[in-house]
């Protein structure tokens, strides 16, 4: 009796499981999965050989080179001020604190072109502080700076407030001087935050486009980055060129959530041993 | 010893950390001024040009650009491709969350990791991808052209590619709080007799709602500033398929420098709006 | 109503909770699970709620299978150790909802709520909500709702585990009174033995998965089924191949009969009662209960040399 009936599933869980289930699956599918595969399928449409060829074409290779090259600049620089940032906000005390706080999901918020306008008004050639950068590499750090800033700052907040400051002071009880309480108690703590946080800006470094299109001046070989390059080649009907490209992206984003994905585990591993 | 309990006393009143007076102040001081310096060049100052800019030319000449035909439609485009996204990201996002917390499937890491990826992906490749997809050559394109449907350089396009855009905020902030909740809350509805349907909207869902309306929020601000992927699919026809966001880069690009600014400024407040909203939400959603 | 409970087995992936348990509980009984964490109790009364799936077996409510119901059409009250109160409903609407899912008149809710909230000691605290309320009104107000529906019966999973101690002895006499007004068959999860003697009727002694005894609270402690009940249902010691309780232990200054030598170690004076730990000859440390008298008779003290006899001694096969 008791074999026959084992391993039964629970009759309440059965219809709207499946139909959550099924509705998340078939959604993803149609918006996500199909699309991503119409990609991949048509740069390998001319064969392995092709893509290659077209993906390492010296114009392609620039493009990409610049977006990886400022995107590990936005990265660090986020990755140290963020994390400073993320701090002031959270142990120190100010006037207008709770406005800075809230003024930092500002490029969450701000549509990015208009972003990109805002920076080239400011920082372009009419600008009124006299800084002219308009139409160069340095442009394009600052409006990357400008659309990555919440990412790092974000991640680490939460953790530095729920950060025990009794282990800090038990440290310095037992005569850790300041640099060393924060590199051996705090650092530790805040490190996956600020890694998660930096790999998120850095992958939303390299597709960025929107603030990128007014303020770069999009010049092949030494503003044009790895998006607006696939853009470009889409508007001249080169959708070959375009695929080949946008995969080589697609793999970094790809990359980027596996690394999120590896030091979440690593979190979690170190929380349950 | 009676100077560490001080401390504990003086750190609760928040003033901080033990450590020589002087010291500190400088290190408060200096963080604070890199922190404060690094927001004014890279943020405010920015955004402050928006509106000295855009009133620059006067209130009259404002009005006159914004009022414009194809800049009106293109506004009208705009929302209502929020006015789908939006519901169908909300929907989306709450079921999908429940899915993934509360029933632990096979293959529920690929979910999440696929609920991920426009937060990491290129824009364009995302409007790339749907072009492959719904393009003449594509998968769909001749089904759909088949059939007189147009989906490419149409607003159905543009909504899919928002949609795509906009897809993880609401789950991503209503998959933590779920878990947070915990299930006894729906176990106890259980043993009380109410079923899977009225635990989840008597008991479940307003104990997310704060979650859900704060992914909302972020939801509507992504879908409004959607560019990238939109720019793609969406052809670019004034009057027709441009967006707000298009429209900026339409008149800058046209030198109507005026009217680019004064678009922007609309949609900087409507961004501004939204992050007064999100800054009102915030406590509550972390105290429920 | 009685619960009877056939050859249940659960695992959770390599951990095997519960191993073929079967045990009856009788119709209008109070009664206790007992045992050390991971012993399957908590596991149990919740496959008996039907919020948890056995593997295989079977459960029958008045004589019924209910194997097969969701915890919906159970008819049973649970109530947890954290409470689960809805928090962004009041007190009122908490203990009101079973009966609203259940679409009775308004009127007649409206006083059977008013009726629970005297019965659990909340009237005036009606209109608040749970965040308002200290964890033993939270736990009353638990108690309430789970009661509200009528239910044939009421489980309760560690439900004095997560309030000080001064609260739960005062829970504890009031469960027991409730439980005399309203003769609901009760079945309450505990780790505390004093908890489960002091409040049950019966108690069911589970240990890694399976049942170790089955009996009312003297017998449990005068006739222990094993070993393990004897060492986890007040305490004990071995006597070479028996077991002896603390105050079945009879100190003097001199040799005797049967008796062996032991060292004092601590003496813990308790007020009435006083408590010595002592190490025997073999090394082994061992606990004696004695009176105040007594322990001033023997002028007690650190380090002296002491001779103990076993009044009453229990052995197992």
């Amino acid at each position: 009796m008791s074999l026959t009936r084992s391993k039964r599933t629970r009759p309440s869980e059965g219809a709207a499981g499946a139909l959550s289930l099924g509705f998340t699956t078939a959604f993803l599918s149609v918006i996500v999965i199909l699309p991503i595969a119409a990609l991949v399928w048509a740069s390998r449409k001319d064969g392995l050989h092709q893509f290659w060829a077209v993906a390492t074409a010296p114009e392609a290779v620039s493009a990409l080179k610049l977006s990886l090259g400022t995107a590990v600049i936005v990265a660090v620089v986020n990755a140290v001020l963020g994390t400073i940032t993320a701090w002031v906000l959270v142990r120190d005390e100010f006037r207008g604190k709770r406005v800075v706080n809230s003024v930092i999901d500002l490029p969450f918020a701000l549509p990015t072109i208009v972003a990109g306008l805002t920076l080239l008004a400011l920082y372009g050639p009419a600008s009124p502080v006299g800084v002219n950068v308009g139409f160069t590499r340095t442009a394009i750090v600052l409006a990357l700076l400008f659309v990555t800033l919440p990412f790092v700052v974000r991640t680490v907040q939460p953790v530095l407030l729920e950060l025990d400051r009794e282990t800090e002071e038990a440290a310095r009880s037992l005569g850790a001087s300041e640099l060393r309480v924060f590199r051996s108690i705090v650092l530790p703590n805040i490190l996956p935050g600020i890694l998660s946080g930096t790999v998120l800006a850095f992958a939303r470094a390299v597709g960025e486009i929107g603030a990128l299109v007014l303020i770069s001046g999009n010049l092949p070989f030494k503003t044009e980055v790895a998006s607006v390059y696939v853009f470009n080649r889409i508007q001249s009907g080169d959708e070959t060129g375009a695929a080949a490209v946008a995969v080589v992206m697609l793999l970094i984003s790809f990359a980027m959530l596996l690394a999120i994905g590896g030091i979440r585990f690593l979190v979690t591993r170190h929380e349950r041993a | 010893m009676n100077v560490r309990r001080l401390d504990g006393a003086r750190r609760s009143a928040g003033a901080g950390l033990p450590a020589p007076k002087r010291v500190r102040v400088l290190k408060k001081f200096g963080l604070r001024s890199v922190a404060l310096g690094y927001l004014l060049v890279v943020l405010l100052g920015p955004l402050s040009m928006v509106f000295w800019r855009a009133f620059g030319s006067g209130a009259g000449h404002l009005w006159d650009s914004l009022s414009d035909p194809n800049t009106v439609h293109a506004f009208k485009v705009t929302l209502i491709i929020a006015a789908i996204a939006v519901p169908l990201n909300t929907v989306f996002g709450v079921v999908c969350a429940l899915a993934i917390v509360r029933r632990r499937f096979p293959g529920a890491g690929i979910v999440n990791a696929i609920v991920d990826l426009p937060l990491a992906l290129s824009p364009v490749v995302v409007g790339l991808s749907l072009f492959l997809l719904y393009g003449r050559t594509g998968w769909f394109g001749h089904w759909f052209q088949a059939h007189g449907v147009q989906i490419l350089f149409a607003l159905p396009s543009m909504v899919i590619a928002t949609v795509f855009i906009s897809l993880p905020f609401v789950a991503r902030e209503v998959v933590p709080t779920l878990r947070e909740i915990g299930d006894e809350q729906e176990q106890a509805a259980h043993t009380l007799g109410a079923g899977a349907w009225t635990t989840f909207w008597r008991i479940t869902l307003p104990s997310i709602r704060w979650a859900i309306i704060y992914g909302v929020v972020l939801t509507t601000a992504r879908c409004l500033g959607e560019y990238g992927a939109v720019a793609v699919v969406s052809g670019h026809v004034e009057g027709q398929t441009e967006t707000a966001t298009l429209r900026v880069q339409d008149a800058y690009e046209n030198f109507d420098v005026a009217g680019a600014y004064g678009i922007s400024l609309v949609l900087a407040v409507m961004s501004v709006i939204v992050l007064i909203a999100m800054t009102l939400l915030k406590p509550k959603e972390e105290t429920s | 109503m009685s619960i009877e409970i056939r050859n249940i087995s659960k695992r959770f992936g390599d951990f095997q909770a519960l191993d073929d348990v079967s045990v009856d509980v009788d119709g209008g009984s109070l009664t206790a699970l007992l045992g050390p964490s991971g012993s399957g109790k908590s596991t149990l009364l919740r496959i008996v709620a039907g919020l948890e799936w056995p593997d295989s077996g079977e459960i029958s409510l008045a004589g019924e299978d209910a194997s097969g119901l969701t915890p919906q059409k159970r008819g049973v009250g649970f109530v947890f150790q954290h409470y689960a109160a809805f928090k962004h409903m009041t007190v009122r609407e908490n203990i009101a909802f079973g009966l609203k899912v259940r679409k009775r008149p308004k009127d007649e809710i409206a006083r059977r709520v008013q009726e629970l909230l005297a019965l659990v000691q909340l009237q005036g605290f009606g209109d608040r909500f749970p965040a308002q309320l200290s964890g033993g009104q939270r736990q009353r107000m638990a108690l309430a709702r789970a009661l509200a529906p009528e239910p044939k019966v009421l489980l309760l999973d560690e439900p004095f585990g997560a309030l000080d101690a001064r609260v739960r002895a005062e829970l504890r006499v009031w469960l027991r009174r409730l439980h005399e007004e309203t003769h609901t068959t009760t079945v309450f999860v505990t780790h505390d033995q004093e908890e489960a003697m002091e409040v049950a009727d019966n108690v069911v002694v589970m240990n890694k998965g399976r049942i170790e005894q089955v009996a009312g609270p003297r017998e449990l402690y005068d006739a222990p089924a094993n070993e393990f009940v004897m060492s986890f249902v007040g305490q004990a010691s071995r006597f070479g191949a028996a077991w002896v309780r603390p105050h079945d232990l009879r100190l003097s200054p001199t040799p005797g009969d049967g008796s062996r030598e032991a060292m004092v170690d601590r003496v813990a004076h308790l007020g009435f009662e006083v408590r010595a730990e002592l190490v025997r000859d073999d090394g082994e440390p061992f606990a004696v209960q004695l009176t105040r008298n007594e322990a001033e008779q023997l002028e007690l003290a650190r380090g002296q040399i002491v001779y103990v006899r076993p009044t009453r001694e229990t052995t197992f096969a």
